[in-house]
């Protein structure tokens, strides 16, 4: 048996990395389990020739896909759409296109304000002083002014509008319509020992340059700084419990495929929307036998993805194109609710650049715009450099019949059970897609784009995996409580995704990692009545 | 090129017959442009060396292409193999897509393809790429119309 740790966190990605770090200065003893290991900035697609091929292979975003060994399979036959993540030091913090956004103030009051869902048991107010926090630690880029939020500061200039923000920006005026450069976690000067963004535009695959803000290059190196402790290629397959319902530490995996124990006082769960739920249920024992911290049968349920549009056009000029953060700026015009429309809650339009030579070859031919024949070279010149676009992130409202389950037949190679997803869209959610594209189309059709396409849902979009193991008040309607320790087990935490109530609809990371300096936070603020 | 494991990939002669014939009707060369086809003995290597994820699905689609042309596709005139592709495409975009992605893949990232469209042979790291600014002034209008956000108090 190992050593006993006083913190033992579950994985090193976006939120654990976060929490780790936050609770260095305890002088607890904290260990962090990581089922992938370190990747080196060397070996990420943009060091070579084969950069895009690669974003379709060995760092393709589905673990499907890559099938490498830090991965686990998830069975999402059963959703249309896929998901996406990346097991590793830094988890998707490594592919994410770090767009960067917090959630709003009225996301955190959907009943109150909109009559559905739920409200958060936080508030916007609550988590402000630490998104602020995190904006620091992976040093985020942007302009302050954007009147779509409360004011917050700027840290950095803005990533470049480039060609494309110019163009779509210009179109937006003319519609009288909302837009503002993205928050980006991307420096764009030197900053606490990154260099600056030099455009590589590969963003999604790794970033060579240090630029961008993921977790193994921002928290981690000053958690080990503070002595925490992370042990890389652990895959914990469950958490172990006593007879008074505590947590007693957790099995793994070693990187021999050794199984050990790995004993704790308090456990950590900064595994993901899918990771999170799937070790609950593995966790499942006499004690707790529809799984662990599940006496509200809510783990695995109110899966959200964000549905996802894009529209994309061509333009008769050279634009950006594979230069540059693929993200360039934001619109919130449809994000709050508005009772003339068809559809409740709202979207965030996310604009990007184009794609690299690959990219457009095999989009081009899928959406019919570049044929067979002689006829390739010169549509394929016609669209390569002249794209620009967009993607709707809509907001997800839950549903219990969303899920995460255990699959009874799918193991990774560990023999862990995978994650089975279930997943629909709800009418809400289509409406609010099919709003997203025509008004996408509007937009390029305001900038002068042609030959333009759209795709909804996005199948390969299930990067944001959230709701499956909610928080609140209420121990019968909720997994964990407004700071984030278990209903049910008072020695556990949870601080990923899985507590979102509702979506929102942007990118989530801020949230998540402000959401766990929180909760480390009040761990530490309650460490003599922690399990009270 | 790629840095996934080469590993044995053993298309059948067959299958490599019918994969080059598609890959010549999907990209062809140019003497024009002076760019190589996708079924280039080079591309073509490439391709083999890098299509492992793919491997079973390419060869459904290869199996499928010679199914619907009653025997191989390299054996047809040039007419009857586009024919043939032409309805391969239609009944099945889902392997169609596979073969397209396999293709461009390598075709594009080819020296000589890459300087016809005006790319430099290199990867982007470490010299990266300038993008401009732009103009912030764009701004002004969204600056004047005010605060959009809800309160949720």
């Amino acid at each position: 048996m190992n050593e006993p740790v006083d913190v033992l966190i579950i994985g090193a990605g976006a939120s654990g990395a976060a929490v780790a770090w936050s609770l260095a200065d305890t002088r607890m003893r904290i260990l962090c389990l990581e089922q992938g290991d370190w990747t080196r900035p060397s070996d990420v697609p943009s060091t070579g020739r084969d950069w895009e091929a690669r974003t379709l292979e060995d760092f393709a975003i589905s673990p499907n896909r890559r099938g490498l060994a830090a991965d686990y399979p998830v069975n999402d036959d059963d959703s249309p759409i896929k998901i996406a993540n990346y097991n590793g030091v830094g988890g998707g913090t490594v592919f994410y296109a770090a767009h960067f956004p917090r959630l709003h103030p009225s996301d955190f009051r959907v009943r109150s304000l909109d009559g559905v869902a739920d409200d958060w048991p936080i508030s916007y107010e609550t988590l402000e002083p630490f998104y602020a926090l995190n904006d620091r630690m992976m040093g985020v880029s942007s302009l302050a002014g954007d009147p779509a939020y409360p004011p917050k500061p700027s840290i950095m200039p803005p990533i470049p509008l480039g060609r494309t923000g110019e163009k779509l920006g210009a179109a937006l005026n003319g519609l009288g319509w909302h837009w503002w450069p993205s928050d980006a976690a991307i420096a764009t000067e030197a900053y606490e020992g990154r260099a600056p963004c030099i455009n590589l535009g590969q963003c999604g695959s790794g970033c060579a340059q240090g630029a961008k803000g993921s977790t193994d290059v921002t928290y981690w190196p000053e958690a080990l700084r503070a002595r925490v402790e992370l042990r890389t290629r652990c895959r914990v397959s469950r958490i172990e419990t006593n007879q008074a319902g505590m947590a007693t530490g957790v099995h793994y995996f070693d990187a021999h495929g050794t199984e050990r124990f790995q004993p704790a006082e308090i456990v950590i769960l900064a595994s993901n929307g899918i990771g999170t739920p799937r070790l609950l249920l593995n966790s499942a024992s006499d004690r707790f036998p529809d799984g662990l911290a599940n006496s509200s049968g809510l783990v695995g349920k109110n899966l959200m993805l964000h549905p996802y549009a894009q529209i994309r056009g061509h333009f008769d000029e050279p634009l950006d194109g594979y230069r540059g953060p693929p993200i360039c700026t934001w619109s919130m015009e449809f994000y709050e609710t508005d009772r003339t429309r068809d559809f409740v809650r709202g979207y965030c339009f996310q604009f990007s650049r184009g794609l690299g030579p690959a990219r457009a070859a095999i989009n081009g031919m899928a959406d019919g715009l570049i044929p067979w024949g002689q006829g390739h070279h010169e549509a394929f010149r016609r669209l390569f450099n002249h794209s620009a676009g967009m993607v709707s992130v809509c907001e997800d409202l839950p549903e219990e019949t969303n899920c995460v389950t255990l699959d009874p037949g799918l193991r990774d190679s560990d023999g862990i059970p995978a994650a089975k997803i279930r997943y629909r869209l709800s009418e809400n959610s289509r409406r609010m897609l099919d709003h997203s594209v025509a008004r996408g189309i509007d937009i390029l059709k305001a900038a002068g784009a042609r030959d333009i396409t759209s795709k909804a849902p996005l199948s390969y979009a299930g990067w944001h995996l959230m709701g499956t193991a909610r928080m609140g008040r209420d121990p019968e309607r909720s997994v964990v409580n407004e700071w984030g320790r278990s209903h049910d087990v008072k020695n556990l935490f949870i601080v990923d995704g899985s507590v979102f109530v509702t979506s929102g609809g942007v990118n989530p990371t801020s949230t998540i990692q402000a959401f766990a300096l929180y909760v480390a936070d009040q761990i530490k603020s309650r460490i003599y009545d922690l399990f009270e | 090129m790629t840095t996934a494991e080469p590993g044995p990939v053993d298309f059948s002669d067959l299958e490599r017959e019918t994969l080059r014939c598609v890959l010549r009707h999907m990209i062809p060369a140019s003497a024009e442009l002076g760019v190589p086809g996708a079924d280039d003995p080079l591309i073509f290597a490439d391709i083999l060396r890098s299509i492992q994820r793919d491997r079973w699905r390419v060869g459904d689609a290869l199996r499928v292409i010679d199914a619907l042309c009653g025997g191989g596709l390299a054996g047809l005139a040039d007419s009857d193999q586009e024919k043939c592709l032409s309805e391969f495409r239609a009944l099945h975009p889902g392997l169609s897509g596979i073969l397209e992605s396999a293709a461009a893949r390598c075709y594009y990232r080819d020296d000589r393809v890459m300087a016809s469209i005006g790319m430099e042979a290199r990867p982007p790291f470490p010299l990266g790429y300038q993008v401009d600014q732009g103009d912030w002034s764009l701004l002004d209008p969204v600056r004047a119309r005010g605060r959009i956000y809800r309160d949720a108090s």
